[in-house]
């Protein structure tokens, strides 16, 4: 049978941020797959450096629209270790309720696309309706849906008050509930199992050769989770669980993902039932001191991990984001080979990927050093298309 | 274990539950008390530190003086009385984030956030934020005009 490749992406209705997959096919077996990034570059590490630290956090918290506060936190936590600032316990408790929350929006959401991407639509409507119980916990709490701009360099921008604080306990009640439901309709319902079983295999070894993290890694039985295995914050005084499955395939991640929803209820619970009590904020120096720093993060889709250089100025020198979704991709051609062509935007959803997030390494060609201007470039992108066949000299 | 169509009896249900969306535009959307909305700005309080200009992530904010020209005066008894320097903010509503960090920079408490969410309009200069020093007589007749309204 000839092989054919098809190009999935960089825009494809199955993908919600561009990406590009090229498929080499095999009838409707894939057989081939490579990955190319880099359609969604914004140079957010560069700009950081122009603005000061304070401005820094807020532009260090878009690197993701759903792990936020995840980013934040990394970033801050890091300038905090350069400036040598103790934070309040009441500062880092609540930022571990912020993150939870965003864990269980972002888990919820994984959900429904991933429901989507299944064709069980039905899922997709109730996970996102009852993902509104977490987004509003995250407004009052914050006063944002999605950039809570929880962090400031020295604690969290915000208290957590008695009324707010009930409110929430409410909301997750209602949450466990449904959560054990969906448990119970994945368990009960077959074509869930037909869709997802042995979809997008990645054995445990494979796994740790290709670096995976996050929920990825856990549903290939292997128990890595930064909360555990680092603790930040407060996470070394809080009961809870690395949840793992056996399964490596699409089902094992839905398993450890609704189950971590789960678990971050019940970490919630033990964090909010007592909160310390204190100031949730100390002054923000004035001046951050040279140094440098990294931290790791559990963030929702695996290991985050930040770096930060001050060099004793107004603004940070260097600022360097690993998302975790740059970790997961190495595994995503291994999964699709040997998979349906029909099964590829399942696969891709299943790590939860985030392409913008990931989308900032710089390539420098070591020795080999250009500066080019925008006509250079334009003409040579005409150049480099015209060789493949397609002209667009018409292109104004 | 495998119960095929089992979520049938969610689609039953479904049929005398009420709708889960909100009616908006036809019905107002509400937001919390908390929420971080367009920011409001209290010319009386402000002294022009321009610390909020500052710490703004977006470049949105400016806070001009308007009346760069006044001179210190020099009061009958011969006492120096200062200048009142009079400032105006600017907002960028098309730049500004909503981060609420100039809120947290001003010790004045000049700066506010308000619960003011609908702001699309499809002229862009009304997407600029002005406030401006006016006289206290000047703000009443304003507060006024406006009750009236
Ligand atoms: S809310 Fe943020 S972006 Fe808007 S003016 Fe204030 S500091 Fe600037
Ligand atoms: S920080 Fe407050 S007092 Fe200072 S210029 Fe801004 S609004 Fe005025």
């Amino acid at each position: 049978m000839p092989k054919i490749t098809v190009p999935l992406g960089p825009q494809h209705p199955a993908l919600k941020e561009p990406g590009n997959f090229m498929l080499l096919l095999e009838g409707e077996e894939i057989v081939d797959a490579t990955l190319r990034l880099g359609y969604n570059h914004r140079g957010i590490e560069k700009a950081a450096e122009a603005r000061n630290f304070v401005q820094a956090t807020y532009l260090i918290e878009r690197v993701c629209g759903i792990c936020s506060h995840s980013h934040a936190t990394c970033y801050v936590t890091n300038v905090e270790n350069i400036a040598g600032l103790e934070i309040p316990q009441r500062a880092k408790a609540i930022r571990v309720v912020i993150g939870e929350l965003e864990r269980i929006h972002s888990h919820l959401l994984w959900l429904g696309v991933a429901a989507h991407e299944i064709g069980f639509d039905t899922l997709f409507m109730y996970s996102w309706r009852d993902r509104e119980y977490v987004m509003d916990a995250l407004e009052a709490l914050s006063g944002n849906r999605v950039h809570y701009s929880m962090n400031t360099i020295g604690g969290v921008r915000r208290d957590i008050s008695k009324e707010a604080h009930e409110d929430i306990l409410k909301k997750l009640d209602i949450l466990e509930e449904r959560t054990n439901y969906y448990i119970h309709l994945a368990t009960q319902e077959p074509t869930l199992h037909a869709r997802t079983k042995g979809v997008g295999a990645l054995p445990k070894e494979e796994a740790i050769r290709r670096d995976a993290c996050g929920p990825l890694l856990r549903a290939s039985g292997v128990a890595r989770d930064v909360r555990k295995d680092d603790p930040y914050l407060i996470y070394d005084q809080l009961d809870f669980k690395v949840i793992t499955s056996d399964a490596c395939d699409v089902f094992g991640r839905l398993y450890v993902r609704v189950f971590e929803i789960l678990e971050s209820i019940k970490i919630l619970r033990q964090v909010l039932s007592n909160l310390p009590e204190g100031p949730f904020a100390v002054k923000t120096p004035f001046k951050i001191p040279a140094g440098e720093s990294v931290t790791r993060y559990e963030a929702p889709r695996g290991e985050d991990i930040h770096y930060v250089k001050a060099d004793g100025g107004p603004n940070p020198a260097r600022v360097k984001v690993r998302a975790p979704t740059l970790a997961n991709f190495e595994s995503v051609s291994y999964m699709l080979t040997g998979d349906q062509l029909a099964d590829a935007p399942l696969i891709i959803a299943a790590i939860d990927p985030c392409f913008s997030c990931t989308d900032r390494a710089t390539i420098v060609a070591s020795g080999k050093q250009s500066v080019q201007s925008l006509k250079d470039l334009r003409t040579y992108g005409i150049e480099f298309y015209k060789k493949k066949g397609i002209d667009f000299t018409k292109v104004k | 274990m495998a119960k095929p169509l089992s979520v049938f009896g969610e689609l039953v249900r479904n049929f005398f539950k009420k709708a889960s969306t909100q009616g908006y535009p036809f019905k107002k959307a509400s937001v919390d008390s908390n929420f971080r909305a367009q920011i409001k700005y209290d010319p009386a309080l402000c002294v022009g530190c321009q610390l909020c200009v500052k710490n703004c992530p977006a470049d949105a904010i400016k806070i001009i003086q308007i009346n760069p020209e006044d001179k210190p005066q020099v009061g009958a008894d011969g006492k120096v009385i200062p200048v009142h320097r009079k400032f105006e903010c600017k907002i960028d509503l098309t730049r500004c984030i909503f981060c609420a960090q100039c809120v947290d920079s001003c010790f004045k408490k000049a700066l506010s956030s308000s619960q003011d969410f609908e702001l699309a309009s499809t002229d862009r200069s009304s997407l600029v934020y002005i406030k401006k020093y006016q006289d206290a007589s000047q703000d009443k007749a304003d507060s006024e005009e406006k009750e009236q309204k």
